[in-house]
């Protein structure tokens, strides 16, 4: 008995990982796009919407053409990857960038609408039914035996995310560019002043978050086995929710808020029952911004002059 | 070298700068002195393409850089030091000393001339992997400065390098000023509410009023000047 009663444990909390994991994909775009320009990209949820249909499309094709599962999984996630960072740069470019010395209103109204847009656009291009996606992620053989624990699917997801979040720290920490972002981040004039580019380092930022947003779209989508044109507007309020958890602006805090956010709606969902698990995601959020309104590793900008 | 002729720059409707004429040559530390509000930050601001001009022109080297972008216009070897100091308080002494070499790709120089710093200012290199926020006033300003020269300027613009410091880090900095123009030949251009000591380390100097620059002459002349002594050094 008590040995099942961990199991359903254990069980709920790697579902949750998994969870956590895919928030924390698009919730990077989200609080990057903040950290820099301090703009809530509406738009962002879009853009991960936008991945999965590539894949869809590209995969759908593929299968038809009689390639394998691995060589679909990776073509369809390159296709969606350049789609999405294409989107993301251009979203930036037609939507922001005139804005960016306007009231902070404006451009939040413009992402609201390319959001609506996006949505209307994929709507009228594709269907507004839901549409089987393939799955893409192979059940590995040498992972059989665990498999009752954690499928092969939801593994590739938790190990795609951690290399990702290893390669994006990477960037941000040591690379040339990854300085600027933060030098930008920090204090544009003063970036300008040092001769980065700022346009340029604002455009790669939505790149990188679109790229990570297709990453996410193409794994949940192969993963729940089904899309339509609104999967972005729901998990794109979720992914913001989880990077205002984690305090919006910080890298660490949107992969933290993903998780605490992953597993609450997992851990509700098995011992509460599923309706609940959107009132149990809210409810924490609601309780963290009472008592740290800033997030949880956001920081209130109070700092040294 | 650095030459401002008839410039006029504006904050929406507010004529900030009134068609200001400045010349500034190579070698030589010329002075901004002016009170509050003049429009000094204003200038500098202009040349480093932050807030370009509206008319007129400003010329560096006989080129005209008032449609060149910011970054740009440190790559032709203009670099600021601005007001505040603005050292990016997240990034680590040794991340900020890196900004200031962006644009360079001699990866060997810039080792050489961080240890030039090092030489410098001791104190930069004892907190090189602090971050910067965490430094005093008088340490964020060496790093201000030191940020600037990783660019290896030609040209370095100094916004009140002095402000809200120690005498003694004042004149600290002061001597490093004269150190840097005279060991590389740099040129620098000076903006300073601290009349007395601007003009003391400056060669020439102009003072500005309102948006207009009133008075141009030799340091030592301003330092005798009635009116300069009255307005600014108060003697």
């Amino acid at each position: 008995m008590k040995i099942k009663k961990m199991e359903y444990f254990f069980e709920l909390f790697l579902g949750g990982l998994t969870r956590g994991s895919i928030y924390a994909l698009i919730a990077l775009g989200y609080t990057m796009v903040y950290g820099i320009i301090e703009l809530i990209n509406f738009a962002h949820g879009e853009i991960y919407m936008i991945g999965s249909f590539t894949a869809l499309i590209v995969a759908s094709v593929l299968t038809l053409k009689g390639f394998n599962q691995i060589s679909i999984l990776i073509l369809a996630s390159l296709a969606a990857i350049i789609y999405s960072g294409a989107y993301g740069y251009t979203l930036e470019k037609i939507a922001y960038k005139p804005l960016r010395h306007a009231q902070r209103l404006s451009p939040l109204i413009s992402a609201i609408g390319m959001s609506i847009f996006l949505q209307n656009y994929v709507l009228l291009a594709q269907t507004s039914d839901f549409l089987p996606f393939p799955n893409l992620i192979p059940e590995f053989e040498f992972w059989e035996p665990y498999s009752h624990i954690i499928g092969s699917p939801q593994l590739v997801i938790i190990l795609v995310t951690i290399i990702i979040m290893v390669l994006l720290t990477i960037l941000i920490k040591y690379t040339k560019i990854g300085k600027a972002m933060r030098a930008t981040a920090q204090d544009k004039n003063m970036a300008m002043l040092v001769g980065v580019n700022i346009n340029h380092v604002i455009s790669i930022t939505f790149i990188i978050g679109s790229v990570l947003a297709a990453v996410g779209g193409v794994l949940i989508a192969s993963h729940i086995g089904m899309i339509n044109f609104y999967i972005g507007f729901i998990a794109g309020i979720k992914a913001f929710t989880a990077a205002v958890l984690g305090g919006i602006g910080s890298i660490p805090g949107a992969v933290i808020g993903a998780l605490i956010l992953g597993w609450t709606e997992s851990f509700a969902t098995g011992y509460v029952s599923s309706d609940y698990e959107d009132v149990f995601a809210f409810a924490l959020l609601v309780f963290i911004l009472i008592f740290k309104p800033a997030g949880i590793l956001g920081h209130s900008d109070a700092q040294k002059v | 070298m650095l030459n401002l002729s008839n410039v006029n720059t504006f904050y929406g409707n507010i004529h900030a700068l009134k068609d200001v004429n400045i010349e500034i040559s190579q070698g030589e530390i010329i002075t901004l002195i002016g009170s509050n509000g003049a429009g000094k930050t204003t200038i500098l601001m202009s040349i480093s393409g932050i807030v370009p001009p509206r008319s007129g022109e400003i010329f560096f080297m006989g080129k005209s850089i008032n449609s060149i972008s910011p970054d740009k216009i440190v790559a032709l070897g203009i670099s600021q030091v601005p007001e505040g100091r603005r050292i990016f308080p997240y990034l680590t002494v040794i991340e900020n000393l890196d900004m200031g070499a962006f644009l360079r790709k001699d990866k060997d120089r810039i080792k050489k001339d961080m240890e030039y710093i090092f030489d410098l200012f001791p104190i930069i290199s004892k907190r090189r992997n602090q971050l910067g926020g965490t430094l005093s006033g008088g340490e964020q300003q060496m790093l201000a400065i030191s940020r600037a020269l990783m660019a290896r300027p030609l040209i370095l613009l100094l916004d009140e390098p002095s402000l809200g410091l120690a005498p003694l880090i004042v004149k600290q900095i002061f001597d490093i000023i004269k150190k840097i123009n005279i060991e590389n030949k740099t040129t620098i251009f000076l903006v300073e509410q601290n009349a007395n000591l601007a003009l003391k380390t400056a060669h020439r100097g102009y003072v500005i009023e309102n948006g207009c620059i009133t008075i141009s002459d030799t340091a030592d002349n301003l330092l005798r000047n009635e009116a300069v002594k009255k307005a600014y050094i108060g003697l």
